[in-house]
């Protein structure tokens, strides 16, 4: 048999890139059937992959001295020695933007082709999430418009005002995002043409919310009758941008570039498992069949195989290295345990997945991709097999008791009960302390009270004091925190004139 | 078919404006932390970075989170030997809740201090912020005068590289339109006769259809003869010399190397004027520092032998004034300098030689230099030369004193002496 590898060395340059490309493309289109967007690969040096990571991956963003922070905490480690920078990063757009480090060698090269512009690519195209609350084709513009707008708004009313509204409105980012209403996709044009007709239609409704020319007697009893907001809301940013009554059409854009970038990022905080899962599954599968069909060395496949592992390398809990579980070895394990329940199910996967055992894998596959995301994933695929090969086990932690409780283990009692249990530590509706907005005292002092709904008896962190503060400048009135616990029972947790 | 694009050449520090706005946002904690960090730092490594220091909760960025308490359930990987119902005592530390006591609370980020380098130059330029040399006056100088090249409009000769293309394209633009516009307008007149003949049904070989071609086509042709470009469009970019007034200084470091001084203090000394020096380097340009040293002969030395030569003797302070008097003398006419000096000894002189000190000071070198700090290292009393210099204070308010015990000593000292004072 002729060898016709595509590369013997290590050393990578353009035209093999392209030729890898090729053959991974080739192998991903034809042969799985994975639709992807274009691809754009960047090559990047290590500094500017830190400055892309403090940026959380966005090409452009805005200024603000959090992403600084990032960076040189980044930095220092990266120059330690404490951390290898991630080989890549890869951006929900569309063409799919992944960068490439210089550093990486042909191999790495070729695997994070696989696994960003073939792995992570055709997820951000098929999963629903991503369909519903993103659109590729305009983040980057949209990007570009929120930088020069605040850049804009820095020259205009400084740099330490915008940066104080900014640092508010992070603070409340995971409150900006609607979770159950669909959002309008973005998109450049429309909002630079919307953008100036909101300012002026926005005020106009708050002066409406907060007028004070006297009504009629009727009028009156009408809005009294009304709490504002008739319904809880959850989206606090978006609640903040319509009806503060005190921000400048500016603040109140800038508000919104925040919330729409949360919104952006939402779909990837709900699908970590699941995403990384699917890439990782993506590129081991990938490679392998280029090696099958002998186009890459033994070399190059042991050295992907290496860097593998590592990846998917999940410490056990009395490990000092662990820290919780990690989404790569997750993913991996549950998308490449769907795979063999479809091709080589035993008796246990038919009685427990009777719809997919035996199926054609790459449509099962395709299905899970597309219409889950890690809490519903795991509730529906993590199979009994994988929860013994993990070992796991719940640990239950109730400030009641004095001991800690080994809830359910690995075994035929616990699995579904882990399962259960797992899917609700990725749902973020649990993991998020819920607070929406309860009330606005129109018709008094203007405060804002936001209702704390306890879960589980979780009190919220300490740092609910500050978070008051921030609220209280984007808001200008007095901010109240209240509690209502399992039995109804309302309490106030705090306030901030 | 994917695009490849190289970014390796961008530019790599687009993190700069974050990384600016974070030690901006910061600075009081930052700078606390390089006032600490220079305490403990011997003078060798003053030239790099420095590792500072925060506290994580002065930077946090808070979010709402769940605190500990309450029921709460964490899956683990790995269990070894756990069966269900089994009862464990929880981990020591409180904290998140997990069973391995590794797992950290919700909040993530834990009360480590927050630590990273600051390079360099943003060390140096924290650590030398707010300082100044007192009293530096700019003095316009007649000997050698620096010049500024600033624009100053456009003139109509210069060098090629000087032109500047929209004004030279503006001028002939305008000339074109100016030399041809009794041509377009005569064009235009004969285009409507024309126009107007042939309404009127006048054939193609009718002499006057004839005349008029002619004369349009001669007209087109003037106007095609303009040139396009002239010399005379030609416009430069102008820049004039401007005289620039300059800061010309010159600081005098004087150091006692006398049998006294014992290493440690001699060490202090050079660390001293180390700082002052790195200052001096960082901070102007233009200034010119004379390094004398002295035991009972002073000696002017260049920077090398300054700082660590080892010759030594008894003590005569007056002689480095002296040398001091006779280079400003020579070679800084106070007309054209800001004179600078600063002067570490230990305090012990020949007992006779002090008075001449105080005198020499008054009379010849306070009334010429702008500023002039005395840093005594001991960590005794006082000795003669401090009495001495007591006068000399009392009477020149240009003229600082202070003590050195350790190294500790050394940067509030040199701080105090450089600090940027309110309209002096």
């Amino acid at each position: 048999m002729t060898r016709r590898y595509i590369s013997e060395s290590s050393e990578w340059t353009f035209p093999l890139l392209e030729r890898y490309d090729k053959a991974i493309a080739d192998i991903a289109h034809n042969h799985f059937g994975l639709e992807t967007y274009g691809n754009q690969i960047e090559v990047i040096t290590a500094e500017q992959m830190m400055d892309a990571y403090s940026s959380v991956g966005m090409p452009l963003g805005y200024h603000h001295w959090s992403f600084g922070k990032h960076f040189v905490s980044t930095e220092r480690n990266y120059r330690r020695g404490q951390m290898g920078l991630a080989y890549e990063i890869v951006i929900n757009s569309d063409p799919c933007i992944a960068y490439l480090m210089e550093e990486n060698t042909m191999t790495m090269q070729a695997l994070v082709m696989a696994h960003a512009c073939y792995g992570h690519n055709s997820f951000f195209k098929g999963n629903y999430l991503f369909q519903t609350w993103t659109s590729a084709d305009a983040i980057i513009d949209y990007l570009l418009f929120a930088r020069n707008y605040v850049a804009e708004c820095e020259e205009r009313y400084g740099v330490e005002e915008v940066e104080l509204l900014l640092d508010s409105c992070h603070a409340l980012m995971n409150y900006g995002v609607d979770r159950y209403k669909r959002p309008a996709p973005l998109s450049l044009q429309k909002e630079r043409q919307r953008q100036h007709e909101r300012e002026e239609y926005l005020q106009s409704q708050i002066n409406e919310l907060w007028r004070t020319i006297p009504r009629r007697e009727t009028e009156i009893q009408e809005i009294e009758e009304h709490r504002y907001p008739a319904e809880p809301q959850e989206n606090l940013l978006y609640f903040i941008e319509k009806n503060a009554p005190l921000l400048e059409p500016w603040q109140r854009e800038i508000v919104r570039i925040v919330r729409k970038l949360a919104q952006y990022f939402y779909p990837q905080r709900q699908t970590q498992v699941m995403n990384e899962g699917w890439a990782t599954f993506w590129h081991y599968t990938l490679l392998n069949e280029l090696y099958d069909r002998g186009l890459v060395t033994d070399g190059f496949m042991i050295e992907v195989l290496q860097s593998h592992t590592n990846v998917v390398f999940q410490p056990t809990f009395d490990s000092p290295y662990y820290s919780g579980i990690n989404p790569y070895a997750l993913g991996f394990a549950m998308m490449t345990d769907i795979r063999r329940i479809c091709e080589h199910p035993t008796e246990e996967d038919r009685y427990w997945f009777p719809d997919i055992a035996g199926q054609d894998w790459l449509k099962v596959m395709d299905f899970a991709m597309r219409n889950f995301k890690d809490e519903s994933f795991i509730a529906q695929y993590l199979s009994p097999k994988v929860i013994r090969d993990l070992k796991l086990f719940a640990v239950l932690d109730d400030d009641t008791q004095r001991e800690l409780e080994i809830a359910a283990i690995h075994d035929d009692n616990g699995y579904r009960y882990l399962r259960q249990s797992l899917a609700d530590q990725y749902n973020l509706g649990s993991r998020e302390p819920n607070i929406q907005v309860y009330n606005v005292d129109h018709r008094g002092d203007r405060s804002l009270t936001l209702l704390h709904t306890r879960y589980n008896r979780k009190p919220l962190a300490e740092s609910a004091e500050e978070m008051l503060r921030h609220l209280r400048r984007l808001w200008g009135f007095k901010v109240r925190l209240e509690c209502v616990d399992e039995n109804g029972r309302m309490e106030l947790l705090g306030e901030c004139d | 078919m994917p695009q490849f694009i190289d970014r390796r050449l961008d530019g790599k520090n687009k993190s700069a404006v974050n990384r600016q706005r974070f030690i901006r946002r910061f600075k009081s904690q930052i700078k606390r932390a390089v006032n600490d960090a220079m305490v403990g730092r011997s003078i060798k490594n003053m030239d790099s970075g420095e590792k500072v220091n925060i506290p994580s909760r002065d930077l946090s960025e808070p979010v709402f989170s769940h605190g500990p308490g309450g029921r709460r359930e964490i899956i683990h990987p790995g269990n070894t030997d756990f069966v269900t119902g089994d009862r464990i005592p929880r981990p020591k530390g409180g904290g998140g809740g997990g069973g391995s006591g590794q797992q950290a609370s919700n909040a993530g980020e834990g009360e480590d201090d927050f630590v990273f380098e600051l390079s360099r130059e943003e060390f140096l330029e924290l650590f030398f912020e707010d300082l100044e040399l007192p009293n530096l006056v700019r003095t316009q100088l007649a000997k050698v005068p620096e010049y500024k090249m600033r624009r100053a409009g456009y003139t109509t000769d210069g060098m090629p590289s000087n032109i500047n293309v929209i004004r030279s394209l503006k001028g002939a633009l305008a000339r074109r339109i100016a030399l041809s516009a009794p041509y377009s307008q005569k064009l235009r007149r004969a285009e409507e006769d024309l126009r107007a003949l042939l309404e009127e049904g006048a054939q193609e070989d009718d002499p006057r259809v004839l005349a008029l071609r002619d004369e349009i086509r001669h007209l087109r042709s003037r106007i095609k003869a303009v040139p396009f470009i002239d010399t005379f469009d030609l416009r430069y970019n102008n820049r004039v010399k401007h005289p620039q007034p300059t800061t010309q200084a010159v600081m005098f470091c004087l150091m006692d190397v006398s049998g006294s001084m014992n290493q440690e203090r001699k060490d202090l000394a050079k660390r001293f004027f180390t700082l002052l020096y790195l200052f001096l380097q960082r901070n102007y340009e233009r200034i010119d520092v004379v390094f004398i040293r002295h035991h009972t002969v002073a000696k002017e030395v260049d920077e090398e032998e300054f700082f660590y030569s080892r010759e030594t003797g008894g003590t005569v302070v007056s002689s480095a004034l002296t040398m001091m008097r006779d280079i400003m003398r020579e070679r800084y006419p106070i007309s054209s300098w800001n004179i600078y000096a600063a002067q570490a000894s230990d305090g012990d002189n020949w007992h006779t030689d002090s008075p001449n000190c105080r005198d020499i000071l008054m009379s010849d070198i306070m009334p010429l230099v702008r500023y002039f700090a005395y840093i005594e290292i001991t960590p005794d009393r006082h000795q003669n030369l401090w009495e001495a210099y007591m006068d000399v204070k009392e009477q020149n308010p240009h003229f600082a004193m202070e003590q050195i015990d350790g190294p500790g000593d050394i940067y509030p000292v040199f701080r105090e002496l450089f600090k940027r004072r309110q309209a002096a």
